[in-house]
C-alpha cells in the first residue's frame, strides 16, 4: 500500500499546498466538529443503553410497573431500539447538510 | 400438538433446494465478473449503500438471533427483550467512530486501517491473528448451531449437515467471491425479514393486532412476571461488561468490517449503516412479539420439550399458524441463514490470510493481481476445511459461549488498535502490537476462568474470574496497552504520516 504518498506527491504542483490545507483553520476546525458530533452521539448512546442495562440491574420494580397493557420495560426496551435508529439517522442527516458541503469545498482547493 | 419438526417434509426441502439453486445461479453470474483482487475482496466496489445495507444485515441477522432471541422471549419474557436490545446498540457507534474513517484508509481489510502507517509485517500479523480468532469462535458457534438446527429441523444426521454447510458455502466464495457473498446476503436478508414478518403478522392475528393483547394473554397464562425483568441481567458490572463486547464487538468483527470496502466511497458507507440499522432493529423489535406469540399459544412446555434452550419456538409457532408449508419455508430460511453468514466470515477469514498475510507479509506487497486472486481461493479452500472440521470436532458441545467469546475477542483485540491508528497521532507499531495481543490473550484467557466455562461447563464449584463476559476488563487493558507502549516507544515516520494521512481520512482524497 503506498501509504502516505498521496499527500506527499501532489505538494507544490498546483493553487494550494496539501500541506498549507492540513493546517488551515478550516480543515482543523472540520475535523474537530466531526469528531464533537461522534462523540456528543456515542455519549447519548451511552446515556440511552448503559442506562436501559442499569436500571434493569438495579431497578426492576420500577420497569415492572404496568404502563397500558405492557410494562414500563418494554416500553423502555422499544425505546432503545427505536432511539438507536434515531441518532444514527440524526448523524447521517448532519453529515449529508453540514460535513459534506465543506468536504467538497477543502476538496475542491486541493490541486 | 403433533409437529412434522424432526423429519424432512416435502416443503422444507423444496424450498431449500429453491434457495440453494438462487444462490447458486447468483454465484453463476458473480463468478463471471470475479476476476481482479478487488472484484474478489470487494465486489469491484460495485455495491450500492441500500443493497450494501441490506447484506450487512444478512451477515449480522444469524440463526442463532433468530432461533435463539425468539426461544429466550418464549421462555423467559422480558428478559428476552433485553437481550434483542444488546444486539442493535453496536450499529450506531460503529456508525460514529469507525465506518467513514475505515472506508477512506482501508482497501480489504480492517488490518490495512491498523497498519497505515505503522511498519507493515507485525501489525499485519498481529491484526490477522486476532481477526482470525475471532473469525474462528463465530464459525464454531455457527457450524455447530448449523449441525444441531439442521438435525432438528430436518432430521438429516449431524455430519453431513455440517459439510452440506460447507460445500455449498465454498462454492459461493470460492467462485464468486464478495459479489455471490453479498447477494447471497441480500437474499438471505431480504428471505428472512419477509419470513419473520409473517410471522409476526400471522401472531398478531390471533390478538386482533394489538401488541397490548399478546402481552396480556402472555401474564394471563404465566404470570406478570413474563413482562417483568427476570434473572438475566443482576450483577450491574457484569451486565456493563457484557453491554460492552456486543457494542464494541460488532466494531472489532473483520467479516462486517470487510463489507464497508463493497461500496464506492465514505458517504456510501454511511449510507447503508443507516439502513443496516434499520433492517435490524426493525428485526429485533418484531421478534419479541414472535416469541411471545409462541409461549401464548404453543405453550413453554411444548417448546422446551424440542429444545430446552427454546431455539425451535419459531418453527414450532410458524408451524402452528402456517401449517407445514410455512414451517418448511422458515426451515429453508433458517438453513439459508446459517450458509451465507459461514460464507461472509469464509470470505474475511481468506482475506486475512492472503490480503494481510501472504501479499503483506510474505510478498512484501508485490504479487500479480492474478496470484493474489489464486492465494484467495486456496485460502477460502484452507479455511473452510477448518470450518467443517470444527464443526465436526464441537459436535455435541454446549458452544452458546462461542458468539460472546468471538464479541469480546473483537472488542478487546480489533477495536481498540482500529480506533487508536484513526484517532492518536502518537500511535507506534509497538502500541499496536501490544494492544492486539493484550485483548486478545486478555478475554480468551478470561472467559476460561469466568463462570461461563469454570462452572457451566467444567462445573468447579465456583470460578477463578467473577465476570461472565470480560470485555470491560480485556477491552481497558488493551486500550491502556497500547496507549502506554506508545508512549514508551517513538516512531517519527508514523507520526509524520498521520498528518498525510488526514487528507484521506477527512476528505476522502486517495482513498481505494
Amino acid at each position: 500500500m503506498p501509504a502516505g504518498q498521496t499527500a506527499t506527491t501532489r505538494e507544490g504542483s498546483g493553487t494550494t499546498r496539501t500541506a498549507d490545507l492540513l493546517a488551515s483553520d478550516e480543515f482543523r476546525h472540520l475535523v474537530r466538529r466531526r469528531w464533537r458530533a461522534s462523540i456528543v452521539l456515542t455519549a447519548a448512546l451511552f446515556v440511552i443503553y448503559y442506562g436501559f442495562i442499569l436500571l434493569v440491574a438495579l431497578n426492576k420494580p420500577l420497569l415492572g410497573t404496568p404502563v397500558g397493557s405492557g410494562t414500563l420495560g418494554i416500553v423502555l426496551g422499544v425505546a432503545v431500539i427505536l432511539l438507536s435508529w434515531a441518532i444514527t439517522l440524526g448523524y447521517v442527516i448532519w453529515a449529508n447538510a453540514s460535513y459534506d458541503p465543506d468536504v467538497r469545498r477543502l476538496r475542491a482547493r486541493l490541486p | 400438538m403433533q409437529s412434522s419438526l424432526g423429519t424432512p417434509t416435502f416443503s422444507s426441502i423444496a424450498f431449500f433446494l429453491l434457495i440453494v439453486a438462487l444462490t447458486l445461479v447468483v454465484t453463476y453470474w458473480a463468478a463471471r465478473r470475479t476476476k481482479s483482487a478487488a472484484e474478489f475482496f470487494a465486489a469491484g466496489r460495485s455495491i450500492g449503500a441500500f443493497q450494501n445495507g441490506l447484506a450487512l444485515a444478512g451477515d449480522y441477522m444469524s440463526a442463532a438471533s433468530f432461533l435463539g432471541i425468539t426461544g429466550l422471549v418464549a421462555l423467559s419474557g422480558f428478559d428476552g427483550m433485553i437481550y434483542a436490545t444488546g444486539w442493535l446498540v453496536g450499529w450506531p457507534a460503529l456508525m460514529f467512530l469507525i465506518a467513514e474513517p475505515l472506508r477512506n484508509l482501508g482497501k480489504f481489510t480492517f488490518a490495512d486501517v491498523v497498519a497505515f502507517r505503522l511498519r507493515q509485517a507485525p501489525v499485519r500479523i498481529a491484526a490477522a491473528v486476532g481477526g482470525i480468532l475471532t473469525l474462528l469462535f463465530y464459525t464454531i458457534a455457527q457450524m455447530v448451531g448449523a449441525g444441531n438446527l439442521v438435525m432438528l429441523m430436518f432430521g438429516i444426521p449431524y455430519t453431513v449437515a455440517v459439510v452440506i454447510v460447507g460445500g455449498v458455502m465454498l462454492a459461493y466464495v470460492l467462485f464468486g467471491g464478495m459479489i455471490a457473498t453479498t447477494w447471497v446476503q441480500i437474499i438471505k436478508a431480504v428471505l428472512l425479514l419477509f419470513g419473520v414478518t409473517v410471522l409476526a403478522v400471522l401472531v398478531l392475528a390471533q390478538f386482533a393486532f394489538s401488541p397490548g393483547q399478546l402481552y396480556q394473554a402472555t401474564a394471563a397464562r404465566y404470570g406478570a412476571a413474563a413482562l417483568q425483568p427476570g434473572g438475566l441481567v443482576t450483577d450491574p458490572i457484569d451486565a456493563v461488561s457484557l453491554g460492552l463486547a456486543l457494542m464494541f464487538g460488532l466494531l472489532g468483527l473483520p467479516h462486517i468490517l470487510m463489507r464497508f470496502y463493497t461500496v464506492k466511497d465514505a458517504k456510501a458507507a454511511r449510507t447503508s449503516v443507516v439502513y443496516a440499522t434499520g433492517f435490524i432493529g426493525y428485526f429485533y423489535l418484531i421478534i419479541p412479539i414472535v416469541g411471545f406469540g409462541a409461549a401464548t399459544l404453543v405453550g413453554r412446555d411444548t417448546i422446551a420439550a424440542m429444545d430446552r434452550g427454546g431455539n425451535m419456538a419459531a418453527p414450532l409457532i410458524a408451524e402452528l399458524l402456517g401449517g407445514t408449508a410455512f414451517l418448511g419455508f422458515i426451515a429453508a430460511v433458517a438453513f439459508a441463514t446459517i450458509l451465507a453468514v459461514v460464507a461472509g466470515l469464509t470470505l474475511a477469514g481468506a482475506s486475512a490470510l492472503s490480503h494481510d498475510i501472504f501479499l503483506h507479509v510474505v510478498r512484501r506487497g508485490q504479487a500479480t493481481e492474478a496470484e493474489q486472486v489464486r492465494v484467495a481461493r486456496l485460502a477460502t479452500l484452507g479455511f473452510g476445511i477448518v470450518a467443517v472440521l470444527l464443526g465436526v470436532l464441537f459436535q455435541g458441545q454446549n458452544v452458546a459461549f462461542m458468539v460472546g467469546l468471538a464479541f469480546a475477542v473483537a472488542a478487546s483485540a480489533n477495536f481498540p488498535p482500529l480506533l487508536l491508528s484513526i484517532l492518536w497521532a502518537r500511535f507506534t507499531t509497538a502500541g499496536a502490537v501490544a494492544s492486539i495481543v493484550v485483548g486478545a490473550l486478555l478475554s480468551v484467557g478470561l472467559i476460561v476462568l469466568s463462570p461461563t466455562v469454570m462452572v457451566d461447563l467444567a462445573h468447579y464449584p465456583a470460578a477463578l474470574f467473577p465476570l461472565r463476559n470480560p470485555a470491560i476488563v480485556s477491552m481497558s487493558a488493551a486500550f491502556v496497552a497500547g496507549i502506554v507502549t506508545s508512549l514508551l516507544t517513538s516512531e517519527p515516520q508514523a507520526r509524520a504520516r498521520f498528518e498525510d494521512e488526514k487528507v484521506r481520512v477527512y476528505l476522502g482524497v486517495g482513498a481505494e
